[in-house]
């Protein structure tokens, strides 16, 4: 490294050093605070603040104009009883896995099939990889667009291999199934990306080894490959849950949470109940219910990779 | 054996190109539909290629819409948050890999574990304490909510802890001051992971679309997404229209895919962030 030049410093620092006496002295305990001081301000008035406001006010009745009426647990318990809070929940989930085990699936098989040597590797590897630059809002755009019903390429292609149209995203029936396929065309890559780097960081040596002790490439698979693919595996998990659990743009522009509410997720009601029915506390009970459900899973799944770990 | 081995490799070869085209035909798609004649969109058999090539689309996209203004928006909140969070984050990553302090595990899980709470679940107070500042419409309302943030914090730490502790004490020895040290030693060393924060935070905050669209209503302070959706959203959409816009907004994502996709595979590899 050529830091050699880096620290010898100029001679006027060391001066500056003299003469301020107490910030010399104090500087090297004050100067960690110092440096997180902008994250921790943005962090109190940008997510804890807004985090206690939305429970305090989630006890409220309040539509934004007046006062906010306490109602204690009212919330709480109409969500109880709120059908579509049940119905946004059960179609959170289908999508969850709909889209999870599929996408990780997918994206494990392509970095098997691309981790080994072909022409334009690196090509394919990108052309793959693409759609996580798509922003949410231009993929809904685009995949509205593809299955649209009278006009759109999907059923076009339907048609001329002699079947009939689907109305993709006017039936509550084909809305959830679409949304599913057009998620994992954005996720697929980015699968693809973690598997393909745990891939390269298993040594050589060990498959060698496999060879050397007569392992055919289905039992090197077996048992060198999958496990040293785990905490890959974990990793994603984690974050393709936590995604399908956040996800809100995509839906926001390529169904609208509809025809119906077939395809409203829970993120999609909060949105709902906040800005189009104007009932601010019961959008927020609906977001700390969200909010301990992906906690939950959070919690669960850092033990169980925890455990693994242990184990292995 | 040996033909059947290459037999199979070529077979899967060509079942990886076809998958290529799978994930590349929409992006296509959304090219040919901006640029075809404005009656072939709605011809039901869906021509593969255009008949012959029209700009009549963008011509009119760029006249009708504003937008230009919400080009400049995007622009506005992509570079001032990159640079803002850019810099906050490298601080506070730093400061995380290389102080012991009073507080430090405490204050390191609360920055994480309340910066994972999904901006749909504090949706609401977030708007009422944007709107309190009196920063709905502006562009720092869409951008100070959004500039801490954790994963940029944990990779910086991550990457700054395998920075030699003798570089930053030799400097504190002959006398540089903490920002010196922060500017002349560390940050010369932090340049490639410099690289992997300005790139996700430039695709994250030019991708944005829940916050802006709660916090930005006049459609003059619009971003691109925002104006997608707008003309996304009509009763009967031009969709030649909208792929044109959404081919504009697409474009400078497009050339960063190019020019610095290894940085992007490096960052999403090193922690899984998207």
């Amino acid at each position: 490294m050529p830091e050699s030049g880096v620290v010898t410093l100029p001679a006027t620092s060391i001066a500056r050093r003299h003469r301020a006496g107490w910030w010399s002295t104090h500087q090297r305990r004050l100067v960690p605070y110092l440096f997180i001081a902008p994250n921790i301000v943005l962090f109190a008035a940008f997510s804890f603040l807004p985090l206690i406001y939305a429970v305090y006010i989630s006890f409220h009745d309040w539509t934004l104009i007046g006062e906010p009426d306490f109602i204690g647990i009212g919330n709480y318990q109409r969500l109880v009883y709120d059908s579509l809070f049940w119905r946004a929940l059960a179609n959170t989930l289908v999508y969850a896995v709909g889209t999870v085990p599929t996408s990780m699936a997918i994206g494990l098989l392509l970095a098997l099939a691309l981790n080994r040597h072909m022409p334009a590797r690196s090509f394919l590897r990108s052309l793959y990889f693409l759609p996580l630059v798509v922003s949410a809002v231009a993929t809904g755009t685009i995949a509205a667009w593809m299955f649209n019903d009278n006009y759109g390429v999907i059923n076009a292609i339907i048609v001329r291999l002699g079947g009939s149209r689907v109305a993709w995203l006017s039936s509550p029936y084909w809305a959830l199934p679409s949304l599913v396929l057009t998620t994992l065309w954005v996720r697929v890559g980015f699968c693809m990306v973690v598997y393909l780097a745990a891939l390269q960081s298993i040594p050589r040596m060990y498959y060698e080894a496999a060879r050397i002790d007569g392992a055919s490439a289905v039992r090197q698979f077996r048992h060198v490959t999958l496990p040293l693919l785990k905490p890959a595996t974990f990793l994603l998990l984690v974050l393709s849950i936590i995604y399908s659990f956040h996800v809100f743009d995509l839906i926001y522009v390529m169904t609208g949470g509809g025809p119906g509410f077939s395809t409203t997720m829970l993120v999609q009601y909060i949105f709902r109940s906040a800005f189009v029915t104007s009932e601010m506390g019961y959008a927020c009970a609906v977001g700390i219910a969200l909010y301990a459900l992906i906690l939950g899973f959070t919690v669960l799944q850092w033990r169980a990779s925890r455990q693994t770990e242990n184990v292995m | 054996m040996a033909t059947r081995r290459h037999f199979a490799d070529s077979a899967c070869w060509l079942g990886l190109i076809a998958g290529a085209a799978v994930m590349v035909f929409p992006i296509y798609w959304m090219f040919a539909t901006a640029v075809r004649p404005h009656a072939e969109i709605f011809e039901a058999i869906a021509r593969l290629v255009p008949s012959s090539l029209s700009w009549s689309n963008f011509h009119t996209v760029l006249t009708r819409y504003p937008v230009l203004t919400w080009v400049n928006n995007s622009v506005i909140i992509a570079v001032v948050a990159v640079a803002l969070t850019v810099f906050i984050n490298l601080l506070c990553g730093y400061t995380f890999a290389k102080f012991r302090f009073p507080g430090r595990n405490i204050l390191f899980f609360a920055i994480l574990g309340a910066l994972m709470v999904p901006i749909q679940v504090i949706l609401v107070p977030e708007f009422l304490i944007v709107s309190w500042l009196g920063l709905l419409n502006t562009h720092l309302g869409v951008i100070l909510p959004r500039a801490a943030e954790a994963f940029g914090i944990f990779m910086v730490r991550q990457f700054m802890v395998s920075i030699p502790d003798e570089l930053i004490e030799a400097a504190r020895l002959d006398g540089a001051g903490e920002f010196t040290i922060f500017f002349r030693v560390v940050l010369p060393l932090s340049k490639p992971i410099i690289a992997v924060l300005v790139i996700f935070t430039f695709m994250w905050r030019w991708n944005d679309f829940a916050w802006p669209l709660v916090a930005l209503t006049d459609q003059d302070m619009f971003t691109l997404p925002l104006g997608l959706n707008l003309l996304r959203g009509e009763v009967n959409p031009d969709w030649g229209n909208v792929m044109a816009l959404a081919l504009l907004s697409l474009l400078p994502m497009l050339v960063i895919f190019l020019a610095f996709q290894r940085y992007l595979v490096q960052g999403i590899a090193s922690t899984g962030l998207k």
